[in-house]
């Protein structure tokens, strides 16, 4: 009782059920992350191309992933499919599905944001020394990009593993239900669990992140005068 | 030497932004191993001409030869003409995130597809020759405007251009390191290299140039050797802007 529930832990193989709850969220947003960035390169230079079509599209995109809560999104994905279209999407994968969708949109914005902010110059001496526009892209252009972009990125990595907690209502158990489940199951012994058991997701989900957080640090720090 | 005799043909170039008309009907005919210099004032279009030349600006009419290629903005063999021209802004345009020598070799390897160990080589002889080989792994944020510059005429020079164009290259420098970078280029004339020099420095065009250029208006009014253009213009328009640089107590 003193113990507020960290004696749960102990219990049982508790801990491990909860560590593997964590990798299961860590998964969904290394995943998602991984893609995001992928196509968040390609939709962050389209977003920056003069066609005003593609540009509209892109703009719609952006905002409707801003405007819908992600909870819509994964509702959508997870259960909507399944009855308009007759597919049955794993949980997991809807989660990635929405978590790239949503990753893509941010990323992409980002990328728009570094890439406009490279000046000019930078385009015309790569061509002026007989650079094709691909070369230029490549060798002047998105190192300085990327450089300008890790930064930002991680913060948007920190903000979807925080986010993946929403997960759980589509049923996939990860580390916050699979700690409801270990209170719910000692109501009994321990009816103060509540406290101390969340206060240790908090912990998992603050050592994660921490690190990250740091090395975003690190980097700007690193590159801010290049 | 080659007997190659004309590197760059400007004929009829007509220039416009929108309504703006920027060039007028302009004709240019440089040599191998001339040095031009063009002088002229504020917004007359002098870089605008220089840009027009290596395809970074659409023109309306006219044609551009470098080297007898016709230059045509969107064509595939830009790239191939570019590598003959090179060029030197007045913005430090190096690239941030490479070293001096990473700069400098780029466009050789990724271009013209030369063996780094060679390149790398002709980097440092050129940056020795400019007096900047101990910097050669520095970034370019390390640098001072005017080694930034030499640097960037070295970059050039590295893709052995058949003519190299400079756009107010001290333009921007302070007044200590201008010498530095136009005596780099002074001795590039001397040892024979065709240039095309746009500069507001008078005593440095008038000891550089083997003929002067006086643009207005996006109009070719004056032409003549520098020592003829500087002590007796021709042209009212002229002799007005050469006013400008010189101050007497009234
Ligand atoms: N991208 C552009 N769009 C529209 N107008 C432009 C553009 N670039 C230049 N101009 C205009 O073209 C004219 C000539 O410009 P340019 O830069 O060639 O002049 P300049 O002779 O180099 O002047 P300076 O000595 O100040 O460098 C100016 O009136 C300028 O406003
Ligand atoms: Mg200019």
């Amino acid at each position: 009782m003193q113990l507020m529930g960290i004696e749960l832990l102990l219990k049982g193989n508790n801990f491990l059920r909860m560590l593997s709850g964590l990798w299961v969220a860590v998964r969904i947003s290394l995943v998602s992350v991984i893609l995001s960035i992928g196509l968040g390169l390609i939709v962050g230079a389209l977003m920056t191309v003069q066609n005003k079509v593609i540009k509209t599209v892109m703009r719609l995109y952006l905002e409707i992933v801003r405007i819908m809560p992600q909870m819509v999104l994964l509702f959508i994905v997870y259960f909507g499919t399944t009855r308009v279209f007759g597919i049955n999407i794993e949980a997991e994968l809807s989660a990635i599905i929405v978590f790239t969708f949503w990753g893509t949109a941010e990323m992409g914005d980002l990328v728009r944001g570094a890439l406009i902010s490279i000046p000019r110059h930078q385009y015309e001496s790569a061509e002026a020394l007989g650079l094709s526009k691909l070369q230029t892209y490549l060798y002047v252009i998105l190192p300085q990009t990327l450089r300008r972009l890790i930064p930002l990125s991680i913060n948007l990595i920190t903000r979807m593993i925080k986010t993946t907690s929403l997960v759980m209502m589509i049923g996939i158990v990860e580390v916050l239900k699979v700690t409801q489940q270990i209170i719910e199951a000692n109501r009994r012994t321990s009816p103060n669990a509540a406290f101390g058991m969340f206060a240790t997701v908090f912990m998992m989900y603050f050592i994660v992140c921490w690190p990250i957080s740091l090395l975003s640090k690190h980097l700007e720090k690193r590159w801010s005068d290049r | 030497m080659s007997i190659k005799n004309e590197i760059l043909k400007i004929e009829h170039l007509h220039k416009a932004f929108g309504e703006n008309v920027i060039l007028k009907d302009f004709d240019l005919s440089v040599k191998s191993g001339e040095v031009i210099v063009i002088i002229g004032p504020s917004g007359c279009g002098k870089s605008t001409l220089l840009r027009c030349i290596n395809g970074l600006e659409d023109i309306q009419s006219g044609k551009i030869y470098v080297d007898e290629q016709p230059v045509i903005q969107g064509s595939k063999d830009l790239y191939e003409i570019r590598q003959k021209i090179g060029m030197v802004f007045q913005s430090y345009d190096l690239f941030p995130h490479m070293t001096v020598l990473q700069n400098i070799t780029l466009a050789p390897m990724k271009v013209q597809k030369r063996k780094k160990e060679k390149v790398e080589k002709e980097a440092i002889e050129l940056l020795s020759r400019v007096g900047l080989a101990d910097k050669k792994d520095s970034f370019p944020r390390q640098l001072s405007g005017g080694q930034k510059q030499r640097v960037a005429i070295v970059r050039a020079l590295c893709m052995h251009p058949e003519i190299m164009l400079f756009d107010e290259v001290t333009a921007a420098l302070d007044p200590e390191m201008v010498h530095e970078v136009l005596q780099t280029m002074l001795e590039l004339a001397q040892s024979g290299k065709t240039m095309l020099i746009v500069t507001h420095e008078m005593s440095f065009a008038r000891a550089i140039a083997d003929r002067i250029l006086f643009l207005d208006e996006g109009e070719l009014i004056e032409e003549a050797p520098p020592e003829e253009f500087f002590t007796s213009p021709k042209t009212d328009r002229a002799k007005k802007f050469l006013q400008t640089f010189e101050y007497s107590k009234k």
